[in-house]
Parts: structure tokens; C-alpha cells; sequence
């Protein structure tokens, strides 16, 4: 009797499995669930199908995936560690928040919010600059500890200037962001690190994390891959902030700590490193469970790093470290070898048909 | 002739320790030389200083009329001077396509911006660097395991895979640090025969360092002995093989005669 249910069992899950074979290598799959993403982004809060707790959730979601996957950019596929994102995620939050409450006038916001979000991108950028100086000369450990005094310094700045609130922050930010504007800042950050990191430039940057000696000597510039890489990363993360910041409605230094960075660097770590699906993953995984385990109280914060510990020891790599789903990965370069073979052969028939 | 490449007495030192003391060298093009003597003796800290890994302390080289001293490594390979380590450095984690790929960087015509956005001049590109990539390594006998992690791939087919690395830097001048570690004396019969054909048809000068004497003397038209970061002999490789001070620096004193 156990054993005729557990062949059943067996049998359901390898259909399971099965299915997802079929999904996962699928090219089709990606383009459908951007339409039906897209969709549901604007009909979730149009119809209320779910609840403004789910719908906030999601949000935080997607700003999450930003954040991991711009992390996943320097810590993953350049392979040295920033523990410093949420100082440039700060940066853009501030630069957008002083826009919608102090520089524009409010009834232009909800048609600004683009521009806004873009604008704490680019001061994020411009942050990611002076990070990427040190790391010419710098790396590893010592990159590290740049990068979290970049952090400390930012929080410290923003709390001397009292223009904009010091330590008490900006109260009454309008809550401008919405499920769709976070879908659509979502997409594009995965769309443009993934033509990033399937581009010769990127490529670069990967053979930095593999040998970087190796990787100057065969030609790649590694300064502008370096600079490239922490200008994207941080722009992403200060467009993430400028999210944050208008679904918080309400920021202080307080909340771009350390311990938002580390936040970042788990969600990394958890997905997988050097992977688009892994980032995804990871964020989703780590805010869905700590809002599930909610009930637990105070003991989610010994149960979620307990998981860490059990996935750093089973799985070091995390969940999808170092792989990719065929979703994310163009067609030129997934077929690269494919399309060669192909012409070769079509070159023969026509050089035996002469 | 003008000599294709010339390291005019450079010295380097690494804090007080001379490491390498006044070596000089002219190479014109199509030669084929090799650099030997034992261990620690500098032989590979020659070829960072003409690569640009270290910044020689004295002494100049050129390429041409260009002055590498002070230039940085991806600068030097773009003016066409590739190499292979003497421990192998691939890209391990990566595919044995993306290894050849990435030695393309210095040869891209479209811009990063443009790489962000996927616009159509980079898709274009992209294809043809991989084209490209794969014709070599067809050339190398590698393309079926184009896809493969390379640090999978056997020892013998990640030394082919380094120089069809290198050479895909499209080099005029190829520097070979040890490439027969490690190898048995039928694979080494055979690697003779392949580094004069890649001489010919990628139209090569080729710097070797080698402790392989069968090799050295096989196929390097002249031959440069260095000990202790100092030249101690040079010549064809039948003066050489019979030179004392030569013997000496291999046997130590006394294991002439």
C-alpha cells in the first residue's frame, strides 16, 4: 500500500519535472510571461484581484530583483565584493525623494516619476564612478572595505545636511510607485545587464573574476569594464531606491544602513552568483519567506539565517550558481555554435555542388 | 631588416633582487628563438616586462618604432604581442567558446553603450567574433568542444586552447612560455611540428621558453641562455649545446667533463 502510493508519488513528480524541462528550455516562455507580467501589473491594482498587502508586497518584490541582480553584477560576475549597494540605492532614493517633495511641483509628479527614477539612477551612477577609481588598483578584501565606507560615508553625509532633513529624513513622500512602473524598471534592468552581459564587453568582465592578469594580457581593457560595470550596477540600484523611496513614502539615513546591504548580498548569494534566473530567484524567495514567516516573530531572524547557513553548506553556489535559464540567454548566443556548424555545412554542399 | 622587436638592456628588479640584469634581444620577423636556462634563472619574468605585466626599472623595449616600457598589457597585445603561461591561465569557469571570444575585446568596433541596448550593429558583431572564434578553433581541432567549461577539457587540449586564445588577439608576435610542461616526448615530436606550422600560417615570430632541450634544439634557429637573470651565452643551438659555461649553469661546476 505505502509503496504503490510512493511509485505514484514518484511518478506525478517526474511528470513535474518533466513539465518543467519543457518550460524551462522553452524560448517561448519568457515572452509570454512578460505579456501576461505586464498584464496583470495593471489589472492587479485596477481590479483589486489581490490585496493591497499583496500588491505592496510584489512591489517590493521587483525592487528587490533590481537590487540583486545589479549586486550580481559586481559580486558575481566581476567576482569582487560590494558591501556597499545600499548607499548607492540611498543616493537615488534622496535625489528622488528632494524631486517629488522639494524641486517639482506636485501635481506634475505622477508624470515626472519616470524622469525622477531615471535621475536617482544617474546620481547613483555618478557615486558607482568614484567606487570604480579604487577598484583599477584594488580588489577583493580591500575593494570590500571600500566599498562599505562608501556606504558609511553616504548615510553620514545625508544625516550632516539638514536641507534635506538630516537624520530625521523626508516625511510624506507620495507614493508615486506603482505595480506597473515597478514591472517595467524590473524588466528593463534584467533586459539591459542581460545584453550587457551577453555582449564581448561583458565577456570581459566575466574573465576578470576567472584570471585577471589572464584577461589584460588577452586585450581586454579591464578599467573600462571595471568602471562599466560599477556605473550600471549602481545606476540600477539608485533606480531601485528611487522605487523604495515612493513606496516607503517615508526615508531616513537609518534605513540605507549596512544591514540593508547585507539584505542585497543574501539575496545574492541565496540565488546564486553570476545568474540572471538565480537574482530572480533569490529575491523572490528571501522577501516572500520573511513576510510568510512573519508569524514567527523574532525567531524568523534565527530561522532565515539558519537557512543560509544550511545553503552556503549543501549548495555553496547558491541555487542556480554560475548557470543561467535558457530564457535569459540571447538567441545569438545561444545558438552561436549551432548557426557555425550550420553555414559550414551549408558552405560544403555548395563547395561539392561546384 | 628592421628588427620586429627589440629589448634594448633592460633590467628589472623586484625590490633589491635583480631578476633580470641587462638582457638584450633583436627579433626579426619570422624568427624563431628561444630563451633557456634553469629555474629562476628570469626566463619568465623577461616576457612579463615585454608584455607589460611589470614595468622594466631600465632598459627599453620596441616593438617597431612603438616604446612598450610604461604601456599596460591590453595595450601591448592590441599592437600585436600575444602569449600562453607557463602554468596554464584560462578562463576556467567559462566555456571554451567564450575563452577565445573574450581575446577579441581589443578588436570590437561597436560601442558598450550600444551593448547595453543589444542594438543591431552589436547583435552583428557578436555573431561574427563567434564565426570567427569558431573557425579557430576548428583551425586547433577544439570546435567540438566549443561549448564545454574548459577547465573540463583535457591538459594537452587546454595548451591548444591558450594558443588559439592567443592568437586570436591577432598577434604578430607570439611569446610560448614552456609550452611542452608536462608533455611526453611523442606529444613534444608533435607540438614541434605544430608551433612551425603556426608559424607559418599565422605568419609568426615566435619567442619560446623552454627546459625541453629536445624541442629547443629541434626547432629555435637561435638560442639565449640566461642564468640568474643574466645573459650567459648566445648562438645557433649546436654552438650552444656544447658551450661550457652553459653546462655549467645546468650541472653546476664540475659536472663538465
Amino acid at each position: 500500500m505505502a509503496a504503490e502510493t510512493n511509485s505514484t508519488l514518484k511518478k506525478w513528480l517526474a511528470r513535474v519535472s518533466q513539465a518543467w524541462e519543457r518550460v524551462a528550455s522553452s524560448r517561448k516562455a519568457l515572452p509570454i510571461l512578460l505579456v501576461v507580467g505586464l498584464a496583470l501589473s495593471f489589472a492587479i491594482p485596477q481590479f483589486g484581484l489581490l490585496n493591497k498587502y499583496v500588491q505592496l508586497i510584489m512591489m517590493y518584490v521587483g525592487i528587490n530583483i533590481i537590487l540583486t541582480i545589479s549586486l550580481n553584477l559586481v559580486n558575481g560576475y566581476m567576482g569582487e565584493f560590494s558591501v556597499g549597494h545600499a548607499g548607492f540605492m540611498a543616493v537615488g532614493a534622496y535625489i528622488s525623494a528632494v524631486l517629488t517633495t522639494m524641486v517639482l511641483p506636485r501635481e506634475l509628479n505622477p508624470y515626472l516619476f519616470p524622469l525622477v527614477v531615471f535621475a536617482g539612477g544617474v546620481g547613483a551612477a555618478l557615486v558607482g564612478l568614484i567606487v570604480a577609481v579604487p577598484s583599477f588598483r584594488t580588489r577583493g578584501d580591500y575593494l570590500a572595505i571600500i566599498t562599505l565606507a562608501l556606504n558609511m560615508i553616504v548615510k553620514s553625509v545625508i544625516e550632516n545636511i539638514d536641507a534635506i532633513g538630516g537624520p530625521r529624513g523626508i516625511p510624506g513622500v507620495e507614493k508615486l510607485t506603482t505595480l506597473p512602473w515597478v514591472f517595467f524598471w524590473t524588466v528593463l534592468s534584467i533586459w539591459v545587464i542581460r545584453n550587457f552581459i551577453y555582449s564581448n564587453y561583458g565577456r570581459g568582465v566575466l574573465s576578470i573574476r576567472e584570471d585577471e592578469i589572464a584577461s589584460e594580457l588577452m586585450s581586454v581593457n579591464t578599467r573600462q569594464a571595471k568602471l562599466m560595470t560599477f556605473v550600471i550596477s549602481s545606476f540600477f540600484a539608485g533606480v531601485a531606491g528611487a522605487l523604495f523611496a515612493h513606496v516607503l513614502q517615508f526615508i531616513s539615513p537609518k534605513v540605507f544602513d549596512i544591514i540593508k546591504s547585507t539584505d542585497v548580498l543574501i539575496m545574492v548569494y541565496l540565488g546564486g552568483i553570476g545568474s540572471i534566473a538565480g537574482s530572480i530567484l533569490g529575491a523572490t524567495i528571501y522577501t516572500v519567506l520573511l513576510e510568510l514567516l512573519r508569524p514567527l516573530g523574532l525567531w524568523r531572524m534565527v530561522f532565515m539565517p539558519l537557512v543560509l547557513v544550511l545553503l552556503m553548506i549543501f549548495r555553496p553556489r547558491g541555487i542556480m550558481g554560475l548557470r543561467e535559464l535558457r530564457w535569459f540567454v540571447p538567441g545569438y548566443d545561444l545558438f552561436a555554435i549551432k548557426r557555425w556548424r550550420a553555414k559550414k555545412e551549408a558552405g560544403h554542399d555548395a563547395a561539392a555542388a561546384d | 631588416m628592421t628588427p620586429l622587436l627589440q629589448i634594448d638592456h633592460v633590467t628589472h628588479y623586484f625590490g633589491g633582487l635583480c631578476a633580470v640584469n641587462d638582457f638584450s634581444l633583436e627579433m626579426n620577423p619570422g624568427e624563431l628563438v628561444g630563451i633557456i636556462g634553469p629555474n629562476g634563472a628570469g626566463k619568465t619574468t623577461i616576457f612579463n616586462l615585454v608584455t607589460g605585466v611589470y614595468k622594466a626599472t631600465k632598459g627599453s623595449i620596441r616593438l617597431g618604432e612603438t616604446e612598450l616600457v610604461g604601456k599596460k598589457p591590453d595595450q601591448i597585445t592590441n599592437l600585436g604581442i600575444a602569449r600562453t603561461f607557463q602554468n596554464i591561465r584560462l578562463f576556467k569557469d567559462l566555456t571554451v567558446l567564450d575563452n577565445v571570444r573574450i581575446a577579441f575585446y581589443g578588436q570590437l568596433h561597436t560601442t558598450p553603450f550600444g551593448a547595453l541596448f543589444g542594438l543591431p550593429a552589436n547583435v552583428r558583431e557578436e555573431k561574427r567574433i563567434s564565426d570567427k572564434a569558431m573557425d579557430l578553433l576548428a583551425i586547433f581541432k577544439l570546435e567540438g568542444l566549443a561549448g564545454e567549461t574548459s577547465r573540463n577539457l583535457p591538459y594537452g587540449q587546454q595548451r591548444r586552447l591558450e594558443i588559439a586564445r592567443a592568437l586570436a588577439t591577432n598577434p604578430s608576435l607570439l611569446l610560448l612560455d614552456e609550452p611542452a610542461a608536462g608533455m611526453n616526448p611523442n606529444e613534444i615530436e608533435q607540438l614541434m611540428a605544430f608551433i612551425l606550422w603556426i608559424r607559418r600560417d599565422f605568419n609568426l615570430t615566435i619567442i619560446l621558453i623552454e627546459h625541453q632541450m629536445r624541442l629547443v634544439m629541434g626547432i629555435c634557429e637561435r638560442l639565449k641562455v640566461v642564468d640568474f637573470g643574466a645573459t650567459i651565452a648566445e648562438g645557433l643551438p649546436k654552438e650552444i649545446q656544447n658551450n661550457p659555461r652553459v653546462l655549467e649553469a645546468y650541472l653546476g661546476p664540475g659536472g663538465v667533463g
